[in-house]
């Protein structure tokens, strides 16, 4: 091989472990500061994708990969998108014909009692 | 194996460097077969991991029942306040920084510092184990609370099943990882690897199994835990 494997500074990954951090730190404050709808759902989604990002390209090397690589592993994935479309379809679906044929949820459920 | 076979330095870059490694007379991905295979592991465990949560994600917009609220539900009293999610953060940061020193160790092991990367894959390993003995205690108290995979008393009874199905499934990974970065480390000291050419992209290859349980953890706790 032209290079020998993947060898890359150290201090790389010092910066991304320590980002690794403070994402973490920032998606935990998320549900501490009780944001809540659609800016939740938002942060949430930033957070997950930044850390799973970082753990990705630089972790496991798959920015200093080769294109076909990249593609044969991660392109299809994205066929994921059509399924969760699909079953978030269906769920809403199902949801709606269980209240028409059941009627609302009664259920009054314990808070967590913690000991 | 030659150094033509696995030469990858030399090809185009882009997408002309994706037809050339598909279409010429050699071995696509210029990396040793055990990585190429690794990542394709990665990829079908992907598709499990996405099954579950996808699953999950049908359950939890289908149930009519009130979805219990994971911020109260895992909240631990810790000196006497109540702190939301407080455990499943500990985890967290136990796994990246578990991820951290396996980085190190990779690193080590391509700089062939065979005592370093032992010290560090057993780092890892032990931080693995805290990660598995804490998900056992959250499992503990969750039934003592009588969360069963069939109901429970916070809300929908889904809650329990995708719980113990997504959490048991990635701390079998994890406990697994633990197994495996175990015997690598100890080949990697008694000098197994020595013998067969002073190669250790194994290390590099535990390193991506290792990484990827790390991977899943972000988004369980994304979509199980925060949403």
């Amino acid at each position: 091989m032209a290079e020998e494997g993947q060898q890359h500074p150290l201090s790389v990954y010092f910066w991304i472990w320590g980002l690794l951090f403070v994402v973490s730190f920032f998606s935990y404050m998320v549900d501490y500061l009780q944001f809540q709808g659609a800016l939740r759902w938002t942060l949430i989604l930033i957070f997950m994708f930044v850390k799973a990002g970082f753990i990705v390209a630089i972790f496991m090397h798959m920015k200093w990969e080769r294109l076909a690589l990249k593609l044969a592993i991660m392109g299809p994935p994205v066929a994921l998108l059509v399924l969760i479309w699909l079953m978030s379809y269906e769920g809403l679906y199902i949801e709606e014909t269980r209240v028409e044929y059941y009627g609302e949820s009664t259920m009054e459920p314990q808070t967590p009692a913690h000991h | 194996m030659s150094e033509a076979i696995l030469s990858s330095g030399a090809e185009a870059p882009g997408t002309k460097g994706v037809a050339d490694d598909f279409s010429r007379d050699k071995q696509v991905f210029g990396m040793p077969w055990g990585k190429a295979m690794m990542w394709i592991f990665l990829l079908s465990d992907t598709f499990i991991f996405s099954c579950f949560l996808v699953s999950y994600m049908s359950v939890r917009i289908s149930s009519t029942d009130p979805w219990p609220i994971p911020s109260e539900v895992f909240a631990l009293t810790l000196f006497g306040t109540s702190i939301p999610l407080v455990l499943i953060a500990i985890m967290t940061f136990i796994l990246i920084t578990s991820s951290g020193t396996m980085a190190m160790a990779v690193n080590m092991g391509y700089r062939k510092d065979r005592n370093k990367t032992f010290w560090l894959m057993v780092a890892t390993a032990i931080l693995g184990a805290s990660f598995v003995g804490m998900q056992a205690f959250e499992w503990t108290k969750l039934i003592s609370e009588g969360v069963r995979p069939w109901g429970n008393p916070f809300g929908a009874a889904q809650f329990g099943s995708s719980f113990f199905m997504i959490t048991g499934f990635h701390g079998m990974h994890v406990s697994a990882g633990v197994i495996y970065l175990l015997v690598v480390a100890f080949r990697v000291k008694n000098g197994f690897y020595e013998k067969r050419g002073g190669n250790y992209e194994i290390v590099e290859i535990t390193g991506l199994y290792w990484h990827f349980v790390d991977l899943v953890w972000v988004f369980i706790f994304a979509f199980f835990y925060l949403w």
